[in-house]
């Protein structure tokens, strides 16, 4: 097998002096879907904040190579132009830049990362007209300010559209489901299908089976209490579905 | 528009000419400090300057010594011994450093961001070197082909000389002397500026600008400056530099009066940037100004825009009185305060005649320590039918221990009046930045992006080679406000 887009190995993360993540192992090679599943408070976003490299959380051991290189010890933004994106679960507004000149200006940076030429605008209109069609984004959302006023399936389908726009090694999808409706989560599974390739990987987290429905995974965890204690393949999800955490949870409680 | 721009280019290049050694053989001149009816008939000898103006300016010294400092502004600062200044002391050759070495690095690194390139960094910073445009230089044959089409824009002192009638008639017509404490001061003690007229119909086919005027340098601490557009006349005056200003001078009190007759429309563009102080807010300049013009007939418009990033403290309105029915006044601000700043600005609009028509942009910027705020006043008076405003103030605060505060005026004393205002806040916190910095995209671009999309409106009114410089001056006043 070709080495793993992402290795993780015993990482531990705290938030001030509590522990929240306690020892996750993982590896997702190109190509690959692979879910995270596990009810609310169990690690998931502070998983996916870890890997981004946001500041509030302390790694205190452990390693993580993406695409072999050492992943904390770089900026958040090198992580990005290195070809890591994260779906944030609740995306921010930025008020007074447009989608437009806010997509632009990430695509030329990781351009100029990759030693490419940034794009000349017409040639960036057109990406983006191509792009948003795949997430059903309407061309008048390019001149309005970063998810200012957008709804909450608009802010999720945007995150997607930018995910298309910038077409990282590694995406993460942080609960991208959660508050979309039956028709929105389609369009949003649609787009990451019409994006899944054998160069890209997906670490699709949720706290529900239904979205993996739409987009079918590889591989199934459940993180619980910051760490993974089952794994299986794309039917564990319809199980844990039927059974209910408890059915893993509990096996767990006793291991510890 | 674009042989403006070819001036600039040829002015900010490198190679300009300069003229050493001239300045440097006058002697320094100072007189003691202190302020008294004696500093100041020195000041008007030493100027030679006519008995009338004497006479106005004594007149305004004995207003001042009636009046009282103002301290309604939202700034602190230590209070400042009147006495203990200088009020004459030209050229100023002290402490000067003698290369661009032993300039702070700071500023330094300022000046190489902005694209400065090095004679005028030395000029700007200040270095022993006398650089004095050249007589022959294109501020020279810009004059000359001003004087062709009527335009009188020379220095205050110049035009007290040689255009007495003018500034007889509007010196003090829309900033009184006894207006105000700082307004009564400079009144007394004004040191020089800028004068300029536009005769009826004609419009000054560039944008002036102290760049273009001999004997720019060393206006002092209390500048004076005085615009007129007679009937139809139209002109866009900038003032001011992107380049960080040091001077020793921390009290700097300029009044800026401009007058509009019958369809005419004057254009004020400032982007001020003095020297803000270090991060403990030590040193710096204390800006506070008396800008105001007046839309004398019908039909006639006045415009602010104003770009502030600089001075420890600003004391600052520039207003409007819509005097002539059908008149505009219009305010553009961007006001920036960053480490231990403290900015108190906004205007005032009076609306007297019919119809007139006033609006408002005020974009505040917050970030360090620092103290911004905005406090305008819309007042409509009883004759004022048909008058209408609209005000929208915004700010934005970075990080979380700096202060935005509004305060909005109105009083309307007709009701036909329509009066709008609107306020925002916003926040650059953390968690946008992060979002940037996960699409790749660094906190330093981050800022700057968020800054000129909040900033946008104002700086569209800008000539666009300004609005550039101001665009970078933006970002480079907020670095190290965040992470
Ligand atoms: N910034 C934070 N400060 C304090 N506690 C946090 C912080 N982030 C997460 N936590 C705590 O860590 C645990 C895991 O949170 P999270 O990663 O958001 O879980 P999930 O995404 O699986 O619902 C929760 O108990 C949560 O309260
Ligand atoms: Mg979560």
């Amino acid at each position: 097998m070709a080495e793993p887009i992402l290795r993780i190995r015993n990482l531990h993360a705290r938030v001030g002096e509590t522990e929240i993540l306690r020892g996750v192992n993982l590896d997702v090679y190109p190509g690959q879907v692979h879910a995270i599943m596990g009810p609310n408070g169990s690690g998931k976003s502070t998983l996916a904040a870890v890997l981004a490299g946001r500041e509030d959380y302390e790694v205190t051991e452990g390693e993580v190579l993406f695409d072999g290189k050492n992943l904390l010890e770089m900026d958040p933004e090198e992580r990005a132009r290195e070809g890591l994106f994260l779906a944030f679960q609740y995306p921010v507004e930025i008020p007074g830049v447009s989608t437009a000149t806010f997509l632009k200006t990430a695509l030329n940076e990781l351009r100029k990362h990759r030693g490419q030429e940034p794009l000349d605008a017409m040639e960036f209109m057109n990406l983006m007209r191509e792009r948003a069609a795949l997430v059903k984004i309407d061309p008048t959302f390019f001149s309005r300010s970063v998810n200012e006023g957008f709804s909450g399936g608009e802010k999720k389908r945007n995150e997607i559209f930018q995910l298309a726009m910038l077409e990282p090694r590694l995406a993460i999808l942080d609960e991208t489901d959660s508050g979309l409706d039956i028709d929105a989560l389609k369009i949003v599974a649609d787009g990451v299908n019409a994006l899944r390739s054998p160069e890209r990987a997906f670490l699709v987290i949720t706290h529900y089976q239904r979205l993996l429905n739409y987009i079918v995974p590889d591989v199934v965890h459940v993180l619980y209490r910051g760490r993974i204690i089952k794994t299986g393949p794309k039917e564990l999800a319809l199980e844990l579905e039927a059974k209910g955490y408890e059915w893993v949870t509990e096996t767990d409680e006793v291991a510890l | 528009m674009s042989e403006h721009v070819d001036i600039l280019d040829q002015l900010t290049a490198s190679d300009y000419e300069y003229k050493y050694g001239f300045e440097s053989q006058i002697e320094e001149e100072v007189v003691p400090p202190g302020l008294n009816e004696e500093t100041i008939r020195l000041i008007s000898e030493k100027k030679g300057e006519p008995e009338w103006m004497l006479q106005w300016r004594l007149q305004a010294f004995r207003y001042w010594q009636t009046m009282k400092e103002p301290h309604w502004a939202n700034v602190r600062y230590t209070p400042i011994d009147y006495q203990a200044i200088s009020y004459y002391a030209a050229p100023k050759r002290k402490a000067q450093p003698r290369s661009l070495d032993e300039v702070d690095p700071e500023l330094r690194r300022t000046f190489e961001k902005l694209g400065i390139p090095l004679h005028e960094q030395e000029v700007l910073a200040g270095v022993a070197v006398d650089a004095v445009l050249d007589s022959v230089s294109v501020a020279t044959t810009f004059r000359e082909k001003l004087q062709s089409l009527g335009i009188i824009f020379c220095s205050m002192s110049e035009a007290i000389r040689e255009y007495p009638d003018l500034v007889r008639k509007y010196l003090g017509s829309v900033v009184p002397p006894n207006d105000n404490f700082f307004a009564a001061l400079n009144s007394a003690v004004f040191s020089d500026g800028s004068f300029c007229y536009l005769p009826p119909g004609v419009r000054c086919p560039i944008e002036l600008s102290t760049y273009f005027r001999i004997n720019a340098r060393n206006t002092g601490q209390f500048e004076r400056t005085l615009i007129i557009a007679d009937e139809g006349a139209y002109v866009s005056y900038l003032e001011g530099c992107t380049a960080p200003m040091r001077d020793e001078n921390q009290l700097h009190a300029a009044v800026v009066e401009l007058v509009a007759l019958a369809g005419a429309e004057i254009k004020y563009s400032t982007v001020q940037n003095w020297y803000p102080g270090d991060r403990e807010g030590r040193g710096g300049i204390y800006n506070f100004v008396t800008k105001r013009g007046i839309c004398l007939g019908e039909s006639s418009k006045i415009s602010w825009t104003q770009v502030e990033t600089g001075s420890a403290i600003t004391w600052k309105y520039p207003s409007v009185i819509l005097k002539g029915d059908n008149s505009v006044g219009e305010f553009y601000s961007v006001a920036v305060t960053n480490h231990r700043q403290q900015a108190d600005t906004g205007t005032k609009m009076t609306h007297i005649g019919r119809n007139t028509r006033s609006r408002i942009v005020s974009k505040g910027i917050s970030a360090g320590y620092s103290q911004n705020s905005y406090r305008g006043l819309v007042r409509v008076n009883p004759g004022a039918d048909g008058a209408r405003n609209f005000s929208q103030c915004d700010s934005l605060l970075i990080g979380d221990k700096c202060g935005a505060h509004t305060f909005p005026y109105i009083e309307v004393h007709n009701p036909t009046a329509i009066v709008e205002h609107e306020a925002t806040t916003s926040k650059i916190g953390e968690d946008i930045l992060f979002y940037c910095n996960q699409r790749g995209i660094d906190t330093e671009t981050a800022v700057a992006l968020i800054i000129n999309g909040y900033a946008r409106e104002v700086l569209s009114k800008l000539p666009m080679e300004f609005a550039v410089e101001a665009q970078k001056l933006l970002a480079i006043s907020l670095e190290g406000s965040v992470g």
